[in-house]
């Protein structure tokens, strides 16, 4: 492995070593490194490109990770990965993708995830993604992820995407069973004439069926940022969505609830807000000595952790 | 230290706020008290930075910093606790608390700090500075944290607001020992009597301009006459 995709891999993933546990390392559009355990298989997809996780019934405290690291300007590969995660399991499932591009050709990484989450089980799911580089060549990501949550189900989304990539267009969409619940927590943060979409779709079809959608955004500079967050409530269930963003510069920032009941019992709640940074929040941190430079670097650092 | 307030007029949308206010502060406790609008919070506010002066200078230590922003005040060794304390998405208590005391190694001391306003330092240091606090442990908190930075000048913007009697006694306590364990002068804008009894001096402000600055006991004889009179409106078809 080159220091670059080191540095990357430490960016996405928080990884200094090889992770313990199954791992599956995708570098510049080819598998770099893979490690299966007994109880979760990774098997490569042949007719399309991507890999299929399978997770054994009854895995518990186990791990997967699957980071992506692009180092080669110009390079553009839709992938598929297929998560089979089996009933009864507590699993967490770590993803991510950085780009660094140095040369003049833009470089595009299109993930479609597909989670199939068995009865009973429990994945976090982590999610980050990165990008840097001198370049003139845009870092492009449009990632996809679709969740099956089956019964008794539960399922916490950590994404996050803190600068660096120039244009994304971020789609989940979930169907949620009986008893189950989908939680999401995504972060954004654009600069410079950055553009991200976040769409998030729930289908509430089971009966006690939930979902949380927290989504904080702040946009910097010339960036523009687009929310979504989409509720069916099509069964007696509880849904919540939460937009949150600070707008900084002249950063642009639509936010749209869309939220649709389609039987008596569902409980379903918005709440969006848009605001720049609070005058007294820069003015405390400054009786603590901060610039504020550095107040306003620590309010969007915490807002976004 | 001593703290010098020459000439400070503050006005806003052509009211006055303070009138030509001139003041040498060189006890280590002094309370400021009057009516509401007075122009207390606003005096406060001035000397940390908040608010700037129309017109007047101030000078820390004979070194002039009416020009100072609020951070190089604070590095010069002002601290200010808010009458309504900033709650902030996603920062926690330890994270201010590690600005206070500019690192972690004193963060033991900052936990006894919490202890000492009756918050459990280890259920509070990762707590969110948000709305799952209330209002009177946010309170707790911004006291605490401007007593941990003990620097050469605390300010306390009514303090006692907002916090439950019970609370209020270990509040008594924590202006006490920041009193005796450092060598720093302690500003508390308040009404309650129990604070401004163990004051060394009382400015009384009234209309923003100082009314009566002195002795604590002398103050308060002062303040006690005033109001025993009945009110003038009231009585004038009286007599």
């Amino acid at each position: 492995m080159t220091e670059l995709e080191r540095h990357m891999l430490k960016e996405v993933a928080e990884l200094d070593s090889l992770p313990v546990g199954a791992y599956n390392i995708r570098s510049n559009g080819k598998s770099a490194a893979r490690n299966t355990t007994a109880n979760i298989d990774i098997v490569t997809k042949e007719e399309v490109s991507g890999i299929d996780i399978i997770i054994k019934p009854g895995t518990k405290n186990q791990s997967v990770h699957i980071p992506v690291i692009i180092s080669e300007s110009g390079l553009k590969e839709v992938v598929y990965n297929d998560f089979y995660i089996g009933e009864d399991c507590d699993v967490t499932i770590i993803a991510g993708c950085g780009i660094s591009n140095c040369g003049g050709s833009d470089s595009r990484h299109d993930g479609v995830h597909s989670f199939h989450v068995g009865k009973n089980s429990k994945v976090r799911y982590v999610e980050k993604h990165y990008g840097e580089g001198t370049g003139k060549g845009k870092r492009l990501m449009n990632p996809t992820t679709v969740v099956e949550l089956g019964e008794d189900a539960y399922m916490l989304m950590e994404t996050s995407q803190i600068s660096g990539v120039d244009d994304t267009i971020r789609e989940t969409r979930a169907t949620i069973g009986d008893r189950s619940s989908l939680v999401i927590h995504d972060k954004i943060l654009t600069d410079g004439k950055q553009k991200a979409v976040a769409k998030m779709f729930v289908d509430l079809d089971g009966e006690d069926s939930g979902c949380d959608l927290i989504s904080r955004g702040v946009a910097k500079e010339d960036s523009y940022q687009e929310v979504i967050l989409g509720i069916n409530g099509n069964n007696k269930c509880n849904g919540h969505a939460e937009c949150d963003s600070i707008i900084m510069d002249r950063g642009v920032i639509l936010a749209t609830p869309q939220l649709k009941a389609e039987n008596v019992d569902a409980s379903l709640i918005h709440e969006a807000a848009i605001g720049k940074i609070a005058g007294e929040q820069l003015l405390k941190l400054m009786t603590l000595g901060l610039t504020e430079k550095e107040a306003e670097d620590m309010i969007v650092k915490g807002f976004l952790r | 230290m001593i703290l010098e307030l020459k000439n400070i007029s503050y006005e806003i949308d052509g009211k006055v706020i303070l009138d030509n206010i001139n003041l040498k502060i060189e006890d280590r406790f002094v309370a400021v008290t009057g009516p509401n609008g007075s122009g207390k919070s606003t005096l406060a506010k001035i000397i940390m930075g908040l608010l700037t002066p129309t017109s007047g200078r101030i000078i820390l230590d004979g070194e002039d910093i009416t020009d100072l922003p609020i951070n190089e005040r604070a590095d010069k060794g002002i601290s200010f606790a808010f009458q309504q304390p900033v709650r902030f998405k996603g920062l926690r208590v330890g994270d201010l608390l590690k600005l206070a005391y500019k690192g972690e190694k004193k963060l033991s001391e900052a936990c006894a700090i919490l202890s000492e306003v009756g918050l459990c330092a280890r259920d509070y240091q990762d707590r969110e500075l948000n709305d799952t606090l209330s209002g009177g442990e946010m309170k707790r908190i911004e006291i605490a944290m401007t007593a941990a930075r003990g620097t050469a000048l605390s300010i306390f913007d009514e303090p006692e607001a907002g916090i439950d009697l019970w609370s209020f006694q270990s509040l008594i306590r924590v202006f006490e020992k920041l009193y005796r364990k450092t060598s720093g002068s302690i500003v508390i804008i308040s009404h309650q009597e129990r604070i401004l009894a163990i004051a060394d001096k009382i400015i009384y402000l009234k209309e923003g301009k100082v009314e009566k600055y002195g002795k604590g006991e002398e103050v308060l004889r002062f303040i006690s006459n005033i109001s025993s009179k009945p009110c003038s409106e009231l009585t004038k078809n009286l007599d």
